[in-house]
């Protein structure tokens, strides 16, 4: 259990990692979430489910290294073992036959929309995916989201791949068109990205739901770090989510919370690339 | 010995950590007594006919029975006998909060001091398992029947040893990734250190039963599911798991954690020896702690231990109704804790990034007695004031967790959510489940969870044989 059975770079410090976990791919659903433990000295990270293969128990994640924890995942092989995987956690995306159903997913949150779209597009939906990166080389899923998705269109930052700008551009160009008959919009991203989204979505009344990622302690609803604001109201993203209406959200708060423990997570970091013989860019840890 | 000898020797105090020390540690406060003190100690009971301590312990411990043990200088006796009622006895000796049990009903109470009968237990129990092999009970013959227990606090442990040695098959069922609830992520190490409860817990193994951590029922399986999986019985005991908050502007400003978070993050992830560990903790300056129970004094210690210059304890009530045990309420005096009576926050300030930098308060006034019998604080107009503060814990009390209710067809809640079941078997709604500790009675004391544990142990070994 919890072994690894792959680990692969897909994009300049995007891993993608498949680990055994039989119970947890009989179970899990899109929209849901694993919490993961390196080691001993770990902590407990929550992360989106890009995917499950029940036949062969395999549960794929898609991590961006972003801070030490996942630096360190990314040091992990095939055949290493990690500590502990526990889920599936969260309430699943509620999915139905919406119509045509629009699912937008920037950077690593592309990963967790695959598997929204999959499961949108076995009810039966039209699936319309907008996906962008900042560069092309980061740019992760496409062929997957081709197969899956009647439409797919592309943007990137920079303009190397796809449209050049965000992918909010090329929402406004195909909401303003008369007939795509749009009627549900899953949004997973950047929180940045998912507000801007939220404000276009809103001038066209179109139910959004979006993903989040809040920090997290045990996800199952014991500690509440993860409390985020929803129409006003506290709510916990580990029982009470991920997914939020979109248009209810406040983000400006919950980008306030995510950068909690910015000081400690660059000494984390630090200490991890000199321990790793990486040369530091931020000099002396004081 | 004559009593009135016996009346002259002065209660043995445990010899401690120094507070100036202690608050730089996370060590254990209290070092236990020595065989000579405890035996001093033990000759104090009068060993009285009626023993009215018995009564006044939820499970009924015989104590004047392993006192008399313990000052005749068998240690190790005395340890089994409170083994015989009471499965957790190093952990109950340090958390129960005798001075409302056994010990105020100590005849001795009224004019001399109480038997320190926690302070004895916990000696007994410590003294058993520093002798190494603790033994390992006789077992029943396997029965063939399966049990799964949801939970590994005191309710889940005391079920598991009890029904392990009456032959049938155990298997605890955890969330977390260690075993022990609420005594590994919620009681800090100074005041039980968790190699204690990993001993309770390895002992456990020992004896069969099998411990399966990281699976959360509810999610990864429900109750039904376990039933489809062989299980004949099945035992709820996943404690109170959803933190209260106050519902107050501000609350959530950055530096502003439930009690179960900040213990969470300091004890089950250490992140006090941060960066050792990876999971870390904001340690302010200025930190108040919300709330006058057990929890409240564990945050309020343990925010001294990571580096507050002041610790505050803020309660809406005065020290009279403060629900915690006065061992921690004293030595949270002696660590330099300052405690603000009779206080209730009303809202934060914050920062522009979203920090708080302050508390507003209003100052109460005691009322009329209300449900609980104790007076109710009102606030008193006009009085609000501003504290500095950079972070606040709230420890103001759970909610029942959830999860295992809404999987769980059939299964009865009240309007609080916590699960229904008979205070004699624990015996829920459901046919074939058992409940007991927090999730029934709402945040309760560890040696309560136990008890519940002990009377459903026993239901669930008479359903089983009938099977």
């Amino acid at each position: 259990m919890n072994k690894i059975v792959e680990m692969r770079k897909l994009a300049p410090s995007i891993n993608l990692l498949r680990i055994g976990v039989p119970e947890i791919t009989k179970k899990a659903q899109a929209g849901q979430f694993v919490v993961l433990r390196i080691n001993e000295e770990g902590e407990r990270i929550p992360m989106s489910i890009t995917d499950i293969d029940p036949e062969a128990e395999i549960l794929t994640i898609i991590f961006q290294e972003v801070g030490k924890s996942t630096a360190h995942l990314a040091t992990f092989k095939e055949g290493d073992v990690l500590a502990d995987v526990v889920g599936p956690l969260g309430i699943p995306t509620h999915i139905e036959n919406f119509g045509t159903a629009l699912c937008i997913g920037g950077g690593i949150g592309i990963a967790p929309v695959h598997f929204i779209a999959k499961a949108l597009k076995q009810k039966g939906n039209k699936v319309i995916s907008i996906i962008g990166a900042r560069s092309k080389n980061l740019l992760i899923l496409e062929d997957q989201m081709k197969r899956l998705s009647d439409e797919l269109l592309i943007s990137t930052d920079d303009g190397s791949y796809g449209h050049h700008g965000f992918v909010t551009d090329l929402l406004t160009n195909l909401l303003s068109e008369q007939s795509t008959g749009v009627n549900f919009i899953m949004a997973i991203g950047p929180v940045i990205m998912m507000r801007a989204v939220c404000k276009i979505t809103q001038l066209y009344q179109i139910r959004t739901m979006v993903s989040l990622n809040p920090i997290m302690v045990d996800g199952t609803g014991m500690c509440g770090a993860c409390r985020v604001t929803v129409g006003g109201k506290t709510q916990f993203a580990c029982v009470d989510g991920p997914d939020f209406d979109g248009h209810k959200v406040d983000f400006d708060e919950l980008l306030k919370r995510q950068a909690m423990y910015v000081k400690q997570e660059r000494i984390a970091m630090e200490r991890f690339n000199q321990k790793m013989g990486l040369h530091t860019t931020e000099g002396v840890i004081k | 010995m004559t009593d009135a000898e016996k009346l002259k020797i002065p209660r043995q105090k445990m010899p401690a950590q120094m507070p100036k020390e202690r608050i730089k540690n996370f060590k254990e406060v209290p070092f236990g007594y020595t065989p000579e003190m405890a035996m001093t100690e033990a000759k104090r009971c009068l060993q009285c006919k009626k023993a009215l301590c018995v009564g006044g312990c939820p499970v009924e411990v015989n104590i004047p029975g392993f006192v008399l043990m313990i000052a005749q200088g068998n240690f190790i006796d005395a340890a089994k006998e409170l083994k015989k009622t009471n499965s957790l006895p190093a952990i109950c000796g340090r958390v129960c909060p005798q001075e409302d049990q056994c010990e105020k009903v100590c005849v001795l109470t009224k004019k001399y001091q109480p038997v320190a009968i926690g302070n004895l237990e916990r000696f007994a129990a410590d003294y058993e398992r520093k002798q190494g092999e603790v033994e390992i009970p006789q077992i029943a013959p396997p029965t063939g029947k399966k049990v799964a227990i949801v939970g590994s606090g005191p309710a889940g442990l005391t079920v598991a040893g009890d029904l392990i040695k009456l032959g049938h098959q155990i298997t605890i069922f955890e969330a977390l990734h260690k075993a022990g609830g609420v005594l590994v992520y919620g009681i800090p190490e100074f005041r039980l250190p968790k190699t204690i409860v990993q001993a309770e817990v390895d002992y456990l193994i020992k004896l069969g039963v099998e411990v399966k951590t990281s699976q959360v029922i509810g999610k990864l399986f429900s109750i039904d599911e376990l039933f489809e999986q062989g299980y004949q019985a099945v035992f709820i005991g996943t404690g109170a798991g959803l933190p209260n908050f106050m519902n107050i502007p501000g609350e959530n400003l950055n530096g502003i954690y439930s009690a179960n978070e900040y213990l969470t993050r300091s004890n089950l992830m250490k992140a006090y020896d941060f960066p050792e560990y990876d999971t870390p903790i904001f340690s302010g300056k200025n930190v108040v702690v919300l709330g006058g129970g057990n929890t409240a004094m564990d945050s309020v210690r343990t925010a001294l231990r990571l580096g507050a210059e002041n610790a505050y304890i803020v309660y809406r009530r005065s020290k009279t109704e403060m629900p915690a045990r006065i061992e921690e309420t004293h030595h949270a005096e002696e660590e330099g804790v300052e405690f603000h009576f009779l206080t209730t926050p009303i809202k934060y300030i914050g920062n522009e990034n979203g920090w708080v930098t302050g508390m507003e308060c209003l100052r109460m006034e005691l009322g009329e007695p209300d449900a609980s019998g104790r007076r109710r604080p009102v606030p008193v107009q006009g009085s609000n004031f501003i504290m500095e503060v950079d972070t606040v814990v709230v420890a103001v009390g759970n909610s029942s967790n959830p999860l295992v209710p809404q999987t769980t067809p059939g299964l009865e809640v009240n309007k609080w959510g916590n699960i229904i079941a008979d205070p004699e078997t624990g015996q829920t709604s459901r046919k074939g489940v058992w409940a007991g500790g927090d999730i029934v009675t709402g945040g309760a004391t560890v040696i309560l969870a136990a008890g519940a544990g002990k009377k459903a142990a026993r239901d669930i070994d008479n359903y089983l044989k009938f099977l």
